[in-house]
Formats: structure tokens, sequence, C-alpha cells
């Protein structure tokens, strides 16, 4: 009896051992492109060159890192950099709570097709490529652009208003903001509409028996019932606040508005794959990280300090 | 009285404040979608007319020779094709590991579980960076390689969670009764758990898919080999650099049995553009409504997790 015991559950090993086997190549993937990079952060104290075999490249220490901090130029362009990732940054954590005003009001059209309707087509642009954003404001906004022709056919201006230039820079934070916005406004509300469909119709009847109008039940039922939500999105921001990827700068960056769209990850492309610099972009690019995740940590502890919740 | 008075005013605010919102959404939807429409029916105008800006509101001179001098433009039809192999590959790709993943993870016997899963979902957490990256991408031979579209893809943590978060809601009596049957890991996996994962299985597919064909910035790190450029990479070039687009369109010779020198179908750079932007974009545009219930369920499950 015991004999077949154990060997039952030595079969179960042998089992649950073939599994982990089954899984071996995908975990040996997650390892070479997850882990495996984080050893390139030793090139951040060489002078890297692809030519040069591993460690091979002359070591020269925390170089890379006085360097950013050395010259005024140096001081001034990270300053930069850093600003405009905080601007857009900013500007994108401060108008954070329209997507929750796109579904409360979206809600509020009690004609169910109509709603669906809107619903779907505010939703497509979230499925295109920023490319393809390029595009399509290249096509309408360009000096030989829709917006441009109708303006000078009507006379309302003489000159074409130079829109992707961005006001050479001065308007970048609000054109990448608008652009932003219109790409992926309806799709944010969408996990709104679906927090609104929960909360308790009961509340509403309530409300409406005790005489209150649709202002008034907004305002003490459905934004109290999102904003939990809300907190969560807000604070998953907050952690990804340095990552502004570089989809859609790039794609919008140009001569003219360069000094002003480049954000943290811009910079980091631009200065290692675009002017070859490896390892000063991956000491920039390794505190970037430490920043993020020093950022992620903080804000998992204020969510389980206020919410009782961690977010990762 | 006061009160009638009062409702009546009520009754009449409200109204003035649904119109407005019937319009705000309105015009919403409208600056949603209006700039697809209009690079539409200026893709089937006549060239001459769409290139003077003549086409706002429906097609001039309507012809679909754009469409077919695009396969003549030499590189396109390549890139369609690398376009099309990623996204297929690339979606199987990810499929093969989330489902083959999550199931796994949900075998309480499965060696070193919990280590493992935190292994991979740990890495939704860091990440060592563009030039790093690129490094080990460069020692393991994947520059200027095709499989760096589909490799990477196949390890998707938040999939993983997805699929994991999916079986575990489902019944477990199917798998137990398979194995009192005797099935293995993979008998279960092709016999039970893909066909009752369908709805996960179909969500996970559409972001993958969408996300393969939209795919732009690893082109732009990895690759520089023009055989493997995307469509989506050919048309940042055509938006970017109007010169090699015009020697293109010289070097093509245009649709075949047309005329191209008539100026209503010659190719100018702005009809290219176009006509690329729409083959780009209408995939997506068809896709999305059929498939809305499955994006909107993929955001539901995901925010669950959170």
């Amino acid at each position: 009896m015991k004999h077949t015991a154990k060997k039952k559950s030595n079969f179960r090993k042998w089992e649950g051992f073939k599994i982990f086997l089954f899984t071996a190549p995908f975990l040996l993937l997650v390892f070479l492109f997850a882990y495996l990079p984080l050893f390139g952060w030793i090139h951040a104290f060489y002078d890297y060159h692809p030519r040069f075999r591993m460690f091979q490249a002359p070591f020269v220490g925390f170089q890379w890192f006085t360097l950013m901090f050395s010259t005024a130029s140096w001081r001034r362009m990270l300053a930069e950099v850093m600003t405009n990732t905080f601007a857009m940054s900013f500007i994108g954590i401060l108008t954070s709570w329209l997507p929750m005003a796109f579904a409360i009001l979206l809600n509020e059209i009690h004609n169910v097709k109509y709603r669906r309707v809107v619903q779907t087509l505010t939703t497509i642009p979230n499925f295109i490529s920023w490319v393809l954003v390029y595009s399509l404001a290249f096509s309408l906004l360009s000096s030989s652009g829709l917006i441009n022709d109708l303006l000078m056919r009507f006379d309302i201006i003489s000159r074409p208003i130079m829109f992707l230039h961005m006001g050479n820079g001065d308007h970048v934070w609000a054109a990448m903001w608008g652009l932003g916005t219109w790409k992926t406004l309806g799709w944010s509300a969408i996990i709104y509409m679906a927090a609104i469909a929960g909360i308790d119709q009961e509340l509403y009847e309530a409300a409406r028996v005790d005489g209150a109008n649709r202002f008034r039940t907004i305002w003490h039922i459905t934004i109290p019932g999102l904003i939990p939500t809300y907190m969560v999105l807000l604070l998953l921001s907050i952690a990804h606040f340095l990552n502004s990827g570089i989809e859609s700068t790039y794609v919008f960056q140009n001569a003219f508005n360069l000094r002003r769209i480049q954000t943290l990850d811009l910079y980091v492309f631009n200065l290692g794959i675009g002017a070859a610099s490896y390892s000063l972009a991956t000491a920039i690019g390794m505190m970037k990280s430490f920043v993020s995740l020093v950022l992620l940590f903080t804000v998992n502890y204020i969510s389980k300090l206020v919410r009782g919740e961690s977010i990762i | 009285m006061h009160d009638v008075k009062w409702i009546k005013q009520h009754r009449v605010g409200d109204k003035i404040f649904n119109i407005s919102l019937y319009i705000f959404f309105a015009l919403c939807a409208f600056v949603c979608f209006y700039p697809f429409y209009y690079l539409f029916i200026n893709s089937i105008s006549a060239n001459d007319v769409s290139a003077r800006g003549g086409v706002f509101l429906h097609p001039i001179g309507v012809h679909f020779t754009n469409y077919i001098s695009m396969f003549m433009l030499e590189g396109l039809g390549n890139a369609t094709f690398i376009t099309l192999s990623r996204t297929v590959l690339g979606t199987l790709a990810t499929l093969l590991g989330s489902t083959v993943l999550g199931f796994a993870f949900t075998q309480q016997k499965m060696w070193g579980r919990v280590f493992w899963y935190r292994w991979v979902i740990a890495t939704m957490y860091f990440s060592a960076g563009l030039i790093p990256v690129y490094i080990t991408y460069l020692h393991l031979g994947l520059i200027n390689n095709f499989w760096v579209y589909i490799l990477p893809a196949v390890i998707a943590p938040f999939n993983v969670i997805l699929v994991k978060t999916y079986i575990e809601s489902t019944p477990a009596s199917l798998q137990e009764a398979a194995e009192i049957d005797g099935a293995g890991f993979l008998r279960i996996y092709a016999t039970i758990i893909l066909p009752i994962s369908k709805p996960i299985i179909a969500t996970v597919a559409i972001f993958a898919a969408v996300g393969q064909w939209n795919a732009f910035t690893d082109t732009l790190i990895f690759i520089t080999d023009e055989r493997l450029f995307p469509l989506q990479f050919m048309l940042y070039r055509f938006l970017t650099q109007s010169a090699s687009l015009a020697q293109l369109i010289r070097a093509s010779g245009g649709a075949p049995g047309i005329d191209m020198s008539i100026l209503q179908y010659m190719q100018t750079p702005t009809s290219v553009r176009m006509t690329i932007s729409v083959i780009v974009f209408t995939p997506v545009l068809f896709v999305y409504p059929f498939f809305q219930r499955f994006f909107v369920k993929g955001i539901m499950i995901g925010s669950v997790k959170g």
C-alpha cells in the first residue's frame, strides 16, 4: 500500500516535471528576451561598439554617468529632454479625467443605437498605428492639406499654417496631446462605460424617488462609482511617467520641432541607434529604468496604503 | 403653479442638454471618422483633382488605377508579404506562448510552478532599455532577421495572465475526466483546453494581430534591410522622403493597359501616400466593428487583474 502511494507520488512528480519540460522552451525565450538584456547594462561602463567582441571594449568606469552632467551643454540637453518628458506626461495626467467625462456624457444618451455607433467610430483611431496618424495628419494638416486649403479658399488666412512644424516647436506638447487624445479617448472611455453599467441600478431609482435630477445622480452616484477605476488608472499612468515610448514622437519629429518633442525615450533612441553612442545611451536608459522601478514601487505602496490593494 | 413652472423650465433645460449631447457626440464621431473617409475618397478620385485638394465630400472622377499601380511599385508587394507573414506568424506565436504557459501555470503539479510564474510575470515590470536589448539581439543574430518580429512576441506575460485566469474559471471536471482516462499534458491541452478557451483565444489573437499589423518601431530599431520592411514602415518612408517616392513612381510602369500619361491616372506622391494609407488602415477598419465585443472583453478581463 505504502509502496504504491510512493510510486504514485513519484509518477506525479514526473508528470509535473514533464509539464515544466513542455514550457521550458518558452521560459528560455523569456530569459533571452527579458533577462539577458539586463547584462547589457555592463556596456554603460565600457566604450562599446558592435565591432568589438564582448569585453574587448575599453573599460571606462563611470565616465558616461559623469559626462552627462559634466558640461553646461550636456546639462542643458538633459534638462531639455526631461522637461519635454515631464511636460507631455504631466499634460496627460492632468487630462486623464477626460475619458471618464466622455463615458458619463455618452451614457446620458438614451438611444442605444446612436450610442453604439458613436462608441464604435470614436474607438477606431485607437487601432491604427502612429504612422497612419501621421499620414492622416499629413493629408489634413500639411501646408497643402485639407484644412489649410479650406482656410485659404475662404480667405481666412493668406499663408498656410505649418501645423506639422508645430509652431517651430512651440505647440508640440499641445499638438501631441491633441493627437493622442484623438487616438485614445474613445477607447479609454470603454472601461468607464463598463464600470457605469456595473453600478447598482437601484441606487439611481432610489435617487430619482428622492427627487434627484440627472446632474445630481451623476454627481452623487456615477462619479463616486467610477473613482476607484480612475484611481487605478491614474496610479498606473504615474508609474509609467517616463515611458513615453518612441513611436508617436518619432514619426512627428522634424528639424523644426525636435527641441520640444524629444522625450527621454526618443533621445535614447536618437543617441544610441541614430548616432551610435551605444554606451552613453545605455547609461541614460539605465537611470531611466531605475527611476521607473522606484516610481512603480512607490505608486504600488501608495495604492496598498490607500486602497489596501496592490496594483502590480 | 410655481412647481409646474419649475418642471417646465427643467424640461426645457433637459432638452437643450440632450440636443447638445447628440451634437457633441456627432462631432466626436465625425472628427474620428472623417480623416479615413477623406483619404479613401481621394484615393479613388482623379489624381489631378485630388492633388489640387478638390475632393473632400465625395469622390470625383472615380477610378481604381491607383490601387492597380500600387502593386507595380517596387517593394510594395514584398512589404505586403512581410506584413501578412508577421501578422499570421506573430499572432500564432503569441497564441502558442500564452496558451501553453497559461495552461501549465494552472497545473498545481508543475515543477517550480510558483517560481516560473513569477519568472514570466516579473518581466512586465522592468525593461533593460533600448540599447541593451539592441546589443543582445545583435549577439543573438536577430538584427536584420525576420524572426525579430516573431520570437519576442512569443512571450506576452499579460496574455499569459488572461489565459490562466480564464482556464481557472472553467470547470475542472473535464480535465479531471481526461486525466483519469490517462491523457497527458499535450493531449489535454489540444483536446480540452484549446476548445474551451476559444473566447479568450479570440481576444488574445485579435489584440496580437492588430499589434503585429501596426508594428513600426521594431523595424525602425532592428531592421535596415529593405526586403524586411513591412507596409507601415514603407508608408513612413513615403511620408518623409518624397524624393525616393518620386523615383519609385517614375521607375514603375503603372497599371498595364492604362495610359499613365493621362493626368487623371498619373501617380503623384499624394496619390501614392493616400492609397497606401487606405490599404494599411482598411483591414483594421473592417475587422474592428465585427470583433468589437472581443476587444471590450479583453480590456475588461485586463482591468479586473489591473
